[in-house]
């Protein structure tokens, strides 16, 4: 374990992020597949600037939003989404993961200015988890339907919708009425060990 | 003298040369496109809210509707994903099976691509030759899983059957005749003079921009760029393949067509290479680890506990340990992720797929400024998008 801990330590953009943010680095973790750098929400464009200039993190591959208000060791203060930022360096041939932890009136500065792919994945957070993503272009819905209210992909959301459409012959158009379909869970959620009665 | 005014065009979400649903907003001036803006989500399923419904075991066939044109390929994300977290690694064999099935799977999604590609230009012959190849494929689909789309072939652990006999012989035999047919079809199209007149300096794309826009495979190789995941991040046994990886020199879409015609070859290679070694080690296609296998069936008839296992394994499923991970092939089409988050139960926390194509059509926009509204078309078919992968 120790070992580890050194290793991360020791990766010139860990050291070089702690140098310039300072407390703006929450957490610095490793992860199975590389390090995890938790940055606090205000700080994050700089940190993006910074890796892609300095340490040759060329693209960010995936930017998507977690809610964790149902994981279960989450506690309320930390803020309810997560932003996590996937980065690749082609260069050094290494990735980086980047996140940011807010609740619903927090927003997150977008990093469109950095990398102008993150357009799009910032949108699909936005509609999907309803995080504001500040200075962003052109925040509108992407993926679900014109005028689709809610944010579905929320722990909230009921997996079989709220609304559902259907054509209405008098008025000759597509309507909405209140969902009538009822959600089954044939396979309950478990973990292991845990009693099951 | 007449005022000109640029005009918008709805082009989508039925138009042939969409690939599928996609809505395109283009504000032209005369014609000549000054901006593209693409409406997707026409074939937005929800999936990643499925997910955290679902089980690991049935979450695996959601992987081959995402890229409906090389379905192997995404449950090979998936599949790797599952494994890293849970600490198993498959058997030499099934990595063999999986390696070579994913090179069938870039064939045939390149074959598609090129038939799809060409029609749109206007070749149809291109078309009929690739989809007879695309057919050996699917026969090869078939006889490994019984489906011969959505295979459902990689699980985490391995696969799910061993090769039936006789199927590698037939799959020599397709990789004999193969570069027989990629000749045809180049002899169709690389000196063809409307295909280069339609594809030469269209949508250059610099290294700069590229990387900018998160562009991966076949799309950032042709932009200069020699980076490929299964070279330089091998998963399964891509270390031990030998094959080149084909870099273009202006990134324009002649050049993507002649990555992507170059990868079918090495593609081809790469098959050849795990056949030898396939037809020469039998062995186990699934991991051990009673956690990820069911049992065999007739040990089932005699032994409760062998019983509790198969039900459980199909009803309950696996539980997978509590971290995160983001694991990435090199799908067809580009840096193909999938973001698992694991809360130590039997169903996904958050699994996030990233989708090559996504970031292509963003960038759809700075691609098609400046060029006719014909090359629109060119561009979107050289992007290769497949709205499964794209809406998600």
């Amino acid at each position: 374990m120790n070992d580890i801990k050194e290793e991360q330590q020791d990766l010139p953009e860990v050291v070089g992020l702690k140098k310039q943010f300072g407390d703006g680095i929450l957490e610095v973790s490793k992860s199975l597949d590389c390090t995890v750098v938790m940055v606090r929400c205000d700080r994050i464009v700089e940190a993006c600037h910074y890796l892609k200039d300095q340490q040759g993190y060329e693209q960010l591959m995936d930017l998507c939003g977690v809610d964790m208000s149902e994981y279960p060791s989450f506690v309320k203060e930390d803020g309810r989404y997560q932003v996590v930022y996937n980065l690749l360096s082609i260069q050094h041939n290494k990735r980086l993961r980047l996140k940011v932890q807010v609740d619903a009136r927090q927003l997150v500065n977008s990093v469109v200015e950095v990398w102008p792919t993150a357009n799009w994945f910032e949108r699909e957070a936005f509609e999907m988890y309803g995080v504001i993503f500040n200075h962003h272009p052109d925040l509108r819905r992407l993926l679900t339907d014109y005028g689709f209210e809610g944010y579905p992909m929320r722990k909230d959301f009921p997996v079989e919708g709220r609304v559902e459409m259907f054509f209405d012959d008098e008025q000759w158009r597509c309507v909405y009425r209140p969902n009538a379909v009822e959600n089954r869970v044939l396979i309950p959620k478990t973990w292991p060990g845990a009693d099951r009665g | 003298m007449a005022e000109i005014k640029n005009y918008t065009l709805n082009f989508g979400p039925q138009h042939p040369s969409a690939h599928g649903v996609l809505r395109l907003v283009l504000e032209l001036d005369g014609e000549v496109v000054e901006r593209a803006e693409p409406h997707i989500g026409l074939l937005h399923r929800g999936t990643e809210k499925l997910f955290e419904q679902k089980t690991y075991l049935q979450n695996v066939p959601y992987f081959d509707r995402f890229d409906y044109v090389s379905m192997m390929a995404n449950e090979h994300a998936y599949a790797l994903a599952v494994e890293k977290l849970m600490g198993v690694e498959a058997p030499e064999r099934a990595q063999y099976i999986r390696v070579m099935f994913a090179e069938l799977t870039r064939i045939l999604n390149h074959c598609m691509w090129l038939g799809a590609v060409a029609l749109d230009i206007g070749a149809m012959t291109v078309f009929l030759y690739c989809f007879r190849e695309r057919e050996d494929i699917f026969d090869f689909y078939e006889e490994v899983s019984g489906a011969r789309m959505h295979a459902a072939y990689f699980r985490p652990g391995g696969v799910s059957k061993d090769l039936p006999d006789g199927l590698l012989e037939k799959i020599k035999a397709f990789t004999d005749t193969f570069p027989g047919y990629v000749d045809e079809y180049e002899t169709l199209l690389t000196e063809n003079r409307i295909w280069k007149q339609r594809n030469v300096d269209i949508a250059i794309v610099d290294e700069e921009t590229a990387l900018a826009w998160g562009f991966s495979g076949p799309m950032i190789r042709s932009s200069g760029v020699a980076w490929d995941l299964r070279k330089t991040q091998p998963y399964d046994v891509y270390d031990k393949m030998e094959f080149d990886i084909p870099v273009g020199a202006t990134g324009d879409c002649y050049d993507r067509y002649l990555v992507r015609v170059e990868e079918m070859r090495q593609s081809n290679e790469i098959i050849r290479q795990c056949i030898e070694w396939l037809l020469e080690n039998p062995g186990d296609i699934k991991s051990r680890d009673g956690r990820l296998s069911s049992p065999d069936r007739a040990d089932m008839k005699g032994d409760m506990e062998t019983l509790i296992h198969h039900f459980k394994y199909f009803s309950e499923g696996y539980h997978v340990p509590a971290g995160e991970i983001y694991t990435a092939v090199e799908h067809p089409k580009g840096e193909f992720g999938v973001y698992l988050v694991s809360d130590g139960s039997n169903k996904p926390y958050r699994m996030k797929v990233r989708a090559a194509g996504f970031a292509h059509l963003e960038a759809l926009d700075y691609m098609c400024r400046g060029h006719m509204i014909a090359d629109v078309v060119a561009i979107l078919g050289t992007q290769d998008i497949v709205f499964g992968e794209v809406d998600r």
